[in-house]
């Protein structure tokens, strides 16, 4: 058996070994998933005490930015999937160019996420002295944004390590390293990126969607 | 279990260099992805760890000794009873057994090279010793009193700025936590060696499996509670304080969604050490392997919701508290599952009383005392007349140091051969091991009256009536230290002059002991097939 410089001594092959890492990174999601459980669930407990509270600050949410963003989310979760199935094939081309493109959409969340934040901290909508916001409970308003910063905070400094996991794939790839019996590394950073991206989907319907409508 | 083709046609073992003398420098031994290694990097830790977190008992129960306080005041006792608890239970029980013993035994008893990811293991290790470093800083320099469970609004309102300092500390050693559970459960899942099934595994593997399950599961939790925390403090926000709006309960909720399970944390690993050492010293196969095996397995799963009964007196409805009551004695059945199989196991076996086996039977007999004043606890009429008194710190000292010290302790001797390559000094061992079984039982013993007696704890002083039990108390806990430094002493001695250990002292079976004493570097020149189940001794004669 020839011996792949990646494969570690543990393995005995490095589908066991490429296997072996995906289990590892469902493993870690699990671990995500308890650990943004915590915040979901104070979140459901404050929305639960003050439901009129919460859904008027909600309300005050920029859906416009918001929507934007789960659509180009959704969309680089599209080019990540593809660079699943190029990287099976072991088309170190297109895994590179399909990864770029999700890289940079991953970058266009985040500039627009910062013009948000920007626009929020002008509103006052920073939890702290200077908060302010105009709804009947502006209490629980506030603990509503106080949530608001820590979860999409965390989201996206999620983000931002899955577009240094991604950019760094790309380069490898754009270097030639993957081929049809190695490609794991693609396949374990694109779990991560649809992860995170799940992760947006629970937030924006939590956090833009609450006060609006009928 | 026996393996074919392991030991037969090795090669001379010293010509193989042991995981010890492969290089000697000291970046060998930080930069290493050994798991045996980095197993040594964290006994080295917890072994300093828990020496600061008994200094700090040793000067509780000093203080304990006269009604008015001996030697501290009110304040510096509080804060010397956080840092004996956080340090306690983050820098030694949690991580005790499995990082170190699990790390070392893990791939040694799958048959595998390593664990699944070396470089993760690492990083674990450096994630504890900065958690460690960060955790000791600010509770020594700062000001922490609130006891190692950070109530709301004790932590948020009255706390100083310390208080983020250590629960960031705790935060970063959740994440080592998290990484050594990740790693344990996929290495258990993927590494295992030719023809080693599930019911093939070593009970210990089984253990920790369980063990890591709430590592991976429960920790995440603390770390965000500990986030929240840390972040109400320096927005003054409301999610747990309620000055602000919050819900202290949900603190407490959201606190023992991870505390109870670490509890189990803290026991899992210890029951799978006994488990593998009395079948070793009764020379007879395990009793029941299936119902131990599923008993860890049900003691993780049910862990996770008994949380509440932690809060029978803090404003939980009634029918939570009935709810969560009934729960926490279901959850004692695997527990009673086990010790029957240990006796079982015990039973017409060919007993020898080598150390090991003394702390075993040691940890057969405090478990038994800790889990059954546990069911008292659990009662909710009970509860309310024993909460936070002295009872509780009995009841759970029985099970973590009467039970889980003990559990380490034993592990420590049993498999000092393997790890050091040399043999311990028998009969100290045995002086120690039966000294502090008696320490143990005079410090902790007491307490339960004390605590039936109404004398609360997390209080610098008491009622001059209750004087003599603590005094008593306080005298075993000076016989307790001297038996926990015993084996410091000579275990040190025989590194250098013990004598030099087979690769089978014991005539154990499993993997471990196939490989020489101390292991070399790739841990099995082949890997091994296996092809018999666990604990294969004969049947005994009748």
């Amino acid at each position: 058996m020839t011996t792949h410089e990646a494969l570690g001594e543990q393995y005995p092959d490095l589908a066991h070994q490429g296997e072996t890492a995906e289990f590892g990174m469902w493993a870690f999601i699990a671990t995500e998933v308890l650990f943004l459980g915590g915040l979901f669930a104070a979140y459901t407990f404050y929305r639960y005490l003050h439901p009129a509270g919460v859904a008027e600050a909600a309300a005050h949410t920029k859906i416009i930015i918001g929507s934007a963003n789960t659509a180009i989310l959704l969309t680089s979760s599209f080019f990540m999937s593809w660079a699943s199935l190029a990287a099976r094939a072991g088309d170190n081309r297109v895994v590179f160019r399909v990864m770029a493109v999700a890289a940079v959409l991953g970058v266009a969340f985040v500039v627009l996420k910062g013009i948000e934040y920007t626009e929020e901290i002008g509103e006052h909508l920073w939890p702290g002295p200077s908060f302010h916001i105009e709804t009947a409970e502006p209490k629980a308003g506030e603990v509503f944004y106080f949530l608001y910063w820590l979860m999409t905070g965390i989201h996206a400094l999620h983000l931002m390590i899955g577009i240094g996991a991604v950019a760094t794939i790309a380069w490898r790839a754009r270097r030639g390293d993957f081929s049809p019996v190695y490609h794991s590394p693609v396949r374990v950073v694109s779990l991560y990126w649809h992860f995170v991206d799940v992760v947006w989907i629970f937030l924006f319907a939590l956090i833009y969607l609450p006060g609006r409508g009928p | 279990m026996t393996s074919v083709s392991v030991t037969d046609d090795l090669p001379d073992p010293s010509t193989r260099a042991s995981y010890l003398t492969n290089g000697a420098t000291l970046a060998s031994w930080l930069l290493t992805r050994d798991h045996k290694r980095i197993a040594i990097l964290y006994f080295i830790s917890i072994t300093a760890f828990f020496f600061v977190g008994g200094a700090a008992a040793a000067l509780i129960r000093i203080n304990l000794l006269t009604p008015d306080g001996t030697i501290l005041d009110a304040e510096t006792y509080n804060r010397t009873f956080t840092l004996h608890g956080v340090v306690m239970v983050w820098l030694f029980l949690v991580p005790s057994v499995p990082t170190t013993f699990g790390n070392f035994m893990l791939p040694l008893m799958l048959g595998a090279r390593d664990l699944a990811f070396p470089r993760l293991n690492l990083l674990s290790w450096y994630l504890f010793i900065a958690s460690g470093i960060i955790v000791l800083a600010g509770l020594v320099i700062g000001s922490v009193d609130t006891g190692w469970t950070f109530y709301e609004p004790l932590s948020s309102g009255y706390s100083s700025g310390a208080l983020v300092v250590v629960v960031g500390g705790i935060f970063i050693n959740g994440f080592s936590s998290i990484l050594t559970g990740l790693n344990f459960v996929v290495t258990i899942h993927r590494l295992r060696a030719p023809g080693l099934t599930w019911y093939r595994l070593p009970v210990f593997c089984w253990s920790l499996y369980s063990t890591s399950l709430i590592l991976m599961l429960a920790t995440p939790v603390l770390a965000v509670t500990l986030f929240l925390v840390a972040a109400e403090h320096f927005f003054h926000l409301g999610v747990f304080d309620p000055a602000y709006g919050g819900d202290p309960l949900l603190f407490q909720h959201m606190f023992w969604f991870y505390s109870h399970p670490a509890v189990y944390i803290m026991i899992l690993p210890g029951m799978g050490v006994i488990t593998e050492i009395i079948p070793v010293f009764a020379r007879k196969k395990i009793f029941g392997y299936k119902f131990i095996v599923w008993s860890s397995v049900a003691i993780a799963v049910i862990g996770f919701v008994v949380w509440g009964h932690h809060m029978f007196v803090a404003g939980e409805s009634i029918y939570a508290a009935m709810v969560f009551s009934f729960l926490s004695f279901v959850v004692a059945v695997p527990s009673a599952i086990k010790v029957f199989n240990w006796l079982a196991t015990l039973h017409k076996g060919t007993i020898s009383f080598d150390a090991p086996m003394l702390y075993a039977l040691g940890f057969i007999l405090l478990f038994t005392i800790g889990g059954l004043t546990g069911l008292f606890l659990a009662t909710l009429a009970y509860d309310v007349h024993a909460t936070a008194t002295y009872f509780v710190v009995a009841h759970f000292h029985y099970v973590m140091v009467g039970g889980m010290v003990s559990a380490y302790f034993a592990a420590l001797h049993y498999w000092w051969p393997k790890i050091t390559g040399r043999l311990y000094p028998e009969s100290w061992a045995r002086f120690a091991a039966v000294l502090i079984f008696f320490g143990f039982n005079v410090t902790f013993f007491p307490q339960f009256i004390l605590g039936y007696l109404g004398m609360p704890r997390r209080y610098h002083a008491y009622s001059p009536e209750l004087q003599v039990w603590n005094v008593l108390s306080s005298a075993g806990s000076s016989i307790l230290a001297v038996a926990y430094l015993l084996p410091l002493f000579y275990l040190t001695w025989s590194l250098v002059r013990g004598q030099r250990a087979p690769a089978n002292p014991w005539e154990a079976t499993g993997l471990e002991w196939t490989v020489p004493s101390p292991p070399p570097t790739e841990n099995f020149e082949r890997t091994p097939v296996v092809t018999e189940d666990p604990y294969n001794y004969p049947e005994p004669v009748e």
